[in-house]
């Protein structure tokens, strides 16, 4: 399966107004809407055209290192005492996370639409670095928006992107986390919008980067797909990944949506408990409203002011989510489910000591839920975790939380 | 009867400009708001935009993001805004236009919001983050309450879109001098006057201008390429400096004075 294969998908969803069933759109200031369109046509045109997607094949291969492997993780396996349990490695590609593999084919479509200013926003930093170094390789300017709470637990991902040449804007609007750092890049945009291509981070924001988004991740369920054909003969039994914004499950789980003997798991960030801002579960505990241009689950108070969000990740830190999964939410396609801060910890732990393998504290939150669901499924039955990011950049704040006996 | 178009096309024939202020309501707290309301007709307003505070306004630069945010802080809720707008309606009938983010209107209601801001006395909406296609069945809940739905252009909007809106809005057009956020600049570039020129052509409903009205020397250079002004973070910094809501309510009425005597002085 080549990448090749991704125009003919699109038919199905988003429908032309960018909606999956109700969800998505284009809430977004008139500034905005000649950009949307306008990049909405060049996505049109890049993706009828076959040398953008070859270039794209040839980046992912030569640069990023894909396609990366599916691990048979035995001793996790026997841990969990059921299912067969596979990594999908997004943790091995280069700059060690998923990420990259949407900032190379917005940047290749930015380098299309001559656009040489690059904007993007930053949670845990994963998305920054890839976006920083994809326009280092590319000789784009790169300014990139982060939260000040998020540039403090996050410090060895701002000197990443700082040494690649970008610049990193520290956010101290609102609460000073990843939805204040999009609604800065977006304000950057309406100021910029003529020179400035707008890297989104996941599938969120306003149509069509939830859809477009999706398109440049699905390489991770398709390999996926491949992979465990070619080791086992059939398709998975359960894909689990974890959701902030939800684009490394949007990837996943897209190429499956209509195989229906595949069940889809999203596990969100559980924190410390299920009160107003101890958080960031947002299909588990929201409801649909409007956030950063798309109409999906979000975190609310009772007059419809953006929720507080707490996690320890800060990948998964935010109160809204990608509109296509608020739509598999309400079909009952995938399910959707939290971990706590405290459970993502000890998968993090629990995988490091049984397959060598650090995860990042947001995929953390994938393992901890593959882990309990394996448990109640039979041994001729396999689970896919898709491992999203590599645990490097944490190690600083989970360090300091061992040393303080506990999280704050 | 509709108020808002009633004093617009007044004004129009007349050649008079007219003189739109924003306030964020709650700002500084709730018992400010109807005093500002006041001396911001006194001195001479002839619309009003009534700010209703959301936690994360996009398209908003940083003065009106802080007010925003001590509003919410002080209490301010959807619901809080219309005893306040009813009290200001025993004073005064100057249209009041309620501008706001999508998401607190979502959540209170669509029905709910146009039927509880028609009974306490509001004239419109300004949504500017739901842009006409987004907007289809609010529009008409808007039009059924007799209320105004207003839509924005901005220097890039195309003159293809300039002309649907135009079919769409109701009550005026409001047009963003500027690519980018609300905020007081010094200078606005070339392209802003292109910009009113070609719209001025293109229209039929009066056009007001915001965004970047810094005094009354570029009030006075946008109100002549246009119907008029609106003037937002200028107000809301001057408020911001005062030590009482007397003080700001002072303050704030000697600089719309000012503008309005630049803008030509109501009959």
């Amino acid at each position: 399966m080549t990448g090749n294969q991704i125009p003919q998908k699109l038919t199905q969803w988003p429908d032309e107004r960018g909606r999956f069933g109700d969800y998505g759109g284009r809430f977004v200031p008139e500034i905005l809407m000649p950009a949307i369109h306008e990049l909405e046509l060049e996505y049109e045109k890049a993706r009828n055209d076959p040398s953008f997607f070859a270039t794209l094949e040839e980046l992912n291969r030569e640069y990023t290192g894909r396609p990366n492997p599916l691990t048979l993780a035995d001793r996790l396996t026997a841990y969990a005492g059921g299912a067969k349990i596979y990594l999908k490695r997004e943790d091995l590609n280069h700059t060690g996370a998923h990420k990259i593999n949407n900032v190379l084919g917005q940047l290749l479509l930015a380098r299309r639409m001559g656009k040489k200013r690059i904007i993007a926003e930053t949670g845990a930093g994963q998305h920054g670095v890839a976006t920083a170094t994809v326009a280092a390789k590319f000789g784009l300017d790169c300014i990139v928006y982060m939260g000040e709470v998020d540039t403090g637990r996050q410090r060895l991902n701002v000197f990443r992107m700082e040494y690649l040449g970008t610049k990193v804007v520290p956010v101290v609007s609102g609460s000073k986390t990843l939805k204040d750092a999009i609604n800065e890049a977006i304000r950057d945009w309406v100021t910029n919008v003529e020179s400035t291509f707008y890297c989104i981070g996941s599938v969120v924001g306003m149509h069509p980067y939830p859809m477009m988004v999706r398109d440049f991740q699905s390489i991770i369920g398709e390999e996926t797909k491949r992979q465990h054909l070619e080791k086992e003969g059939r398709l998975p039994d359960a894909l689990v990944a974890c959701v902030g914004g939800g684009s490394n499950a949007m990837g996943m789980f897209y190429p499956f949506i209509n195989d229906k003997s595949v069940a889809m798991h999203g596990v969100e960030a559980g924190g410390r408990g299920s009160g107003v801002g101890d958080h960031a579960a947002t299909l588990s505990y929201g409801e649909p409203g409007i956030l950063h241009g798309m109409l999906t689950y979000m975190l609310q108070t009772d007059d419809g002011q953006v929720g507080d969000v707490h996690s320890i990740s800060a990948g998964l830190d935010y109160p809204g989510v990608g509109p296509e999964h608020s739509w598999l939410k309400d079909t009952g396609r995938a399910q959707y489910t939290s971990v706590t801060d405290a459970e993502a910890l000890e998968a993090m732990v629990l995988l490091s000591k049984t397959e060598g393998i650090i995860p990042a504290l947001e995929s953390a939150h994938a393992v901890a839920y593959a882990v309990k669901l394996a448990g109640t499924m039979s041994p001729d039955k396999s689970v896919v975790i898709c491992l999203s990011g590599r645990g490097d950049k944490d190690m600083e704040a989970v360090f300091d939380m061992v040393a303080k006996g506990g999280e704050k | 009867m509709n108020n808002l178009r009633g004093t617009l096309e007044a004004k129009r024939t007349k050649n008079r400009k007219i003189l739109s202020i924003y306030l964020t309501a709650g700002y500084p707290d709730l018992q400010a708001t109807v005093p500002l309301l006041k001396a911001i007709v006194d001195a001479g307003a002839d619309l009003i935009e009534l700010g209703v505070p959301f936690s994360d306004p996009q398209a908003d630069g940083p003065v009106i993001q802080e007010a925003s945010h001590k509003a919410l802080e002080a209490g301010t809720t959807v619901g809080a805004i219309f005893p306040i707008l009813k009290e200001f309606r025993r004073y005064s009938s100057v249209p009041v236009i309620l501008m706001g983010y999508a998401n607190p209107f979502m959540k209170y209601g669509w029905q709910r919001i146009v039927k509880d801001a028609a009974e306490a006395g509001a004239n419109g909406f300004i949504i500017p983050d739901l842009p006409p296609e987004e907007s289809d069945e609010f529009a008409v809940l808007c039009h059924d309450a007799g209320l105004d739905l207003i839509f924005l252009v901005s220097p890039v909007t195309t003159p293809e879109r300039i002309e649907k809106i135009n079919e769409l809005t109701t009550g005026f057009i409001y047009a963003v001098s500027i690519t980018g956020v609300t905020g007081v600049r010094q200078s606005l570039p070339p392209a802003t006057h292109a910009f009113l020129k070609r719209l001025r052509q293109q229209t039929s409903h009066p056009a007001l201008v915001g965004f970047g009205v810094a005094n009354a020397e570029s009030a006075q250079i946008l109100a002549e390429e246009s119907d008029g002004v609106i003037i937002g973070s200028a107000i809301i910094r001057r408020i911001s400096e005062a030590e009482s809501t007397q003080e700001a309510c002072t303050s704030v009425g000697s600089f719309i004075r000012e503008i309005r005597s630049a803008l030509g002085e109501n009959e």
